[in-house]
């Protein structure tokens, strides 16, 4: 049996963890209030922006921009987007399987895969194994703001259009609900058929310089938003994973705690009913 | 049909919505240059470039600071949308200043043709911005 000090001690112990855990969830809910205001204020931008889009696209000559056009299918990129910190369930893991698992399809023949990573967590897991990183973005989800997407985004339609990659992909956890993510794997580039909605008419509009030029100058910022939702998205589900996480843990510290004061309870009742027999049968001899 | 009197403006960046008034006329800095609007304007679509945004509320005027975009004209509505935006009162002058002075620096000392378009750039947003703070607090 062991000594009541002992699980006095571990009783102690646990609790300085749960303490700890519960710290932690408060502030992953105050970075996540703070991460679903950013992505909810994203969203006229992006709204009116698809908006312009539609109706450019009936009037400029959509097929013709370098960024809707199919290349080879070659050179293929992949954009993972993982956390910086861990302790989030798996929030992680689930993104780093996700897109190993699309690259192990995608790889056949002479392909060449390459990775951009965003987030300390998947640039630790695919450095150490063999795969071809481009480039890799660190402690980006400090202070998220919107150049960060530009550069990344940037970069990528210069590769495109300079022809060094064929596709690029994007994966990301999609924030559903606060406690729930969905990890997405997305085309980016060739910009996929774009969502036109059909029922608005079409308004006949002034274009200044020209729909053509306008065309031109909005695709690569449609695509620089994508990426800005995607960074928005998974910063408000890392958080979200992390605070779900961190609640299951400290219940989880609650329950070691309640059974093991019941343990020492036991214990403790044990070694006073021992000694009063020691007493009595001593008294009695 | 009847013309509307008034324009609704907004002014959205990718931080989020900048501004959203009633107001009686904007001029914005249009890619082949500034474009004025009044209420029952014919819908118009236009890029933007560096510039400022003003508009007119009755007689009081206020400024914007704006980078590059696109602008939809309606004619009750004019829609702004802003790589970066912020308003005249929000312009940290003593950061604007400091900006001038690094990118005049860094114009002097040009390599490459990328490296002028960025110093020009970074040129361009902060006299942007002095002119507009100043002329917010003259």
């Amino acid at each position: 049996m062991p000594a009541l000090i002992d699980i006095r001690r571990r009783i102690r112990s646990v609790k300085n963890t749960q303490q700890i855990t519960k710290a932690m969830k408060m502030v992953s809910a105050a970075k996540l209030r703070r991460a679903q205001d950013a992505m909810f204020a994203a969203r006229p931008y992006a709204r009116k922006m698809m908006e312009v889009l539609n109706s450019l696209a009936t009037r400029a000559r959509p097929d013709a921009h370098p960024l809707l056009q199919e290349h080879g299918d070659e050179k293929v990129l992949l954009i993972v987007i993982t956390a910086d910190k861990g302790l989030c369930g798996g929030f992680n893991a689930n993104i780093i399987r996700a897109a190993a698992r699309f690259l192990d399809e995608q790889q056949r023949g002479e392909r060449k895969l390459e990775l951009d990573l965003v987030g300390r967590k998947g640039r630790d897991f695919f450095r150490r194994r063999r795969y071809r990183v481009r480039s890799e973005h660190i402690g980006l989800f400090q202070a998220l703001q919107f150049p960060a997407a530009q550069r990344i985004a940037q970069s990528l339609v210069k590769s495109y259009v300079e022809r060094e990659v064929d596709r690029v992909h994007i994966a990301y956890n999609e924030f559903k609900t606060v406690i729930a993510q969905k990890v997405v794997v997305e085309q980016l580039l060739p910009i996929r058929k774009l969502e036109f909605d059909p029922r608005e008419p079409p308004l006949d509009y002034l274009y200044e310089p020209s729909p053509g030029a306008i065309f031109d100058e909005i695709l690569p910022k449609h695509v620089e938003i994508q990426v800005w939702r995607a960074l928005l998205e998974s910063a408000a589900a890392e958080h979200g994973a992390r605070m779900a996480a961190m609640d299951a843990a400290t219940n989880n510290a609650g329950e070691m705690i309640d059974r093991l004061t019941l343990y020492m309870n036991k214990v403790r009742q044990a070694a006073i009913t021992k000694e009063i027999i020691e007493v009595v049968s001593g008294a009695s001899a | 049909m009847l013309l509307p009197t008034k324009l609704m403006l907004d002014v959205v960046t990718p931080a989020g919505l900048l501004l959203r008034e009633e107001v009686d006329e904007v001029i914005a800095p249009g890619a082949l240059g500034y474009f004025g609007v009044l209420p029952g304007h014919t819908p118009f679509l236009s890029t933007l470039g560096a510039g400022e945004i003003t508009y007119r509320r009755g007689s009081e005027k206020s400024h914007l600071t704006c980078f590059w975009g696109f602008s939809e004209v309606l004619p009750d509505r004019v829609n702004i949308l802003a790589e970066i935006g912020e308003r005249a009162e929000d312009i940290d002058l003593a950061r604007a200043e400091a900006a001038k002075a690094r990118a005049e620096g860094a114009l002097k000392a040009i390599k490459d043709e990328a490296g002028y378009r960025e110093a020009q750039a970074a040129l361009v947003k902060a006299l942007t911005r002095l002119a507009v703070a100043r002329r917010h607090r003259a």
